[in-house]
């Protein structure tokens, strides 16, 4: 009763066979839908958009570097949520999707990092400087490794999930020292291309502004469906010891 | 075509750069099945021991 002034659906898929039937529907759609976005994004931004005048063609980098690095950020809010709701309210399907959420955020700062580092060496002249942005982004890869190494150091997981679901909540003040790094210090790295509150006074061409739009939806796309799978898994492992996982396993015949 | 591929001569940084972020993906992407596959097969295989164990102490427990 005590969870009773949750909506209906939610409740029905808090419930783990639920969720797993509902993402487990749910996931192809999401990446057929991330796979459309990203083939139309790269076209926009690799062929039809013009070069830069200043960076000449280096600057396409921007179409997977600034959506990964969107998605760095918005995956640890995804985590440092769920983990709250994990933390709270001991929802086991939360402790699950916080704690799947930090791989794929560690893969998408990863390729922040390493594309950043591969543009930056043609437009700064180094791979790497100890720049505001850089040093609070390598930071969050940290922090994302941080939460895979507690979570995996605890002989119970699911008190290892609520562990570092903590870590994650902590870390959270990183979030806006990566987001106004480039505001508050003056640093090689360039200020923000786009401003959301006003998208048509973005220091950006629309010819270059659309595609780097419909790549943020893809990368959008892909976590979801990343994440349910990811979730699907997780609960296949936690919940091995129960019927609906049992009857799971023996029916499908792979 | 040549062109494309010549990137204005960035090249050797733009490519990389977008095989970084398909690898990475992929990555992420196919690692979940491998360790799904692990967790059913040892599902399966508890599953299998345990029905076993049954019966047998089933048969020990009937009268002879």
């Amino acid at each position: 009763m005590s969870r009773s002034y949750l909506p209906h659906w939610m409740h029905w898929l808090g419930s783990p066979p639920n969720f797993y039937r509902f993402a487990g529907a749910l996931r192809p759609w999401l990446i057929a839908a991330a796979l459309v976005c990203a083939a139309i994004g790269l076209y926009g931004g690799l062929v039809l958009a013009p070069p830069d005048f200043r960076q000449g063609d280096a600057y396409r980098i921007i179409f997977i570097h600034v959506p990964s690095a969107w998605m760095s950020l918005f995956i640890y809010a995804c985590m440092a949520v769920t983990g709250l709701v994990a933390l709270v309210w001991r929802v086991k399907l939360a402790e699950v999707i916080a704690m799947e959420c930090a791989p794929i955020g560690a893969a998408f700062t990863l390729i922040t990092l390493a594309t950043g580092s591969l543009w930056g060496r043609p437009m700064w002249g180094t791979w790497w400087t100890w720049g505001a942005r850089l040093t609070s982004e390598l930071v969050l890869f940290f922090l994302y490794l941080g939460v895979i190494g507690l979570y995996n150091a605890f002989e119970d997981r699911r008190r290892g999930a609520r562990a570092a679901s903590l870590l994650a909540l902590v870390g959270i003040v990183n979030l806006p020292i990566v987001h106004y790094s480039v505001v508050w210090w003056n640093t090689l790295h360039q200020g923000s291309t786009v401003d959301w509150l006003h998208l048509s006074q973005s220091s950006i061409a629309p010819s270059m502004l659309w595609p780097l739009l419909v790549m943020t939806l893809a990368t959008h796309l892909y976590f979801f469906a990343s994440i349910l799978g990811r979730a699907r898994t997780g609960l296949l492992s936690l919940e091995g010891g129960k019927q609906w996982v049992r009857s799971l396993v023996t029916e499908t015949s792979r | 075509m040549m062109q494309f591929f010549a990137m204005g001569g960035f090249a050797m940084y733009v490519w990389p750069a977008y095989a970084v972020f398909f690898i990475v993906l992929a990555w992420d992407w196919f690692s979940p099945a491998l360790r799904r596959r692990r967790i059913t097969r040892a599902l399966r295989g508890r599953i299998a021991r345990e029905r076993t164990r049954n019966t047998r102490a089933t048969r020990a427990e009937a009268p002879t």
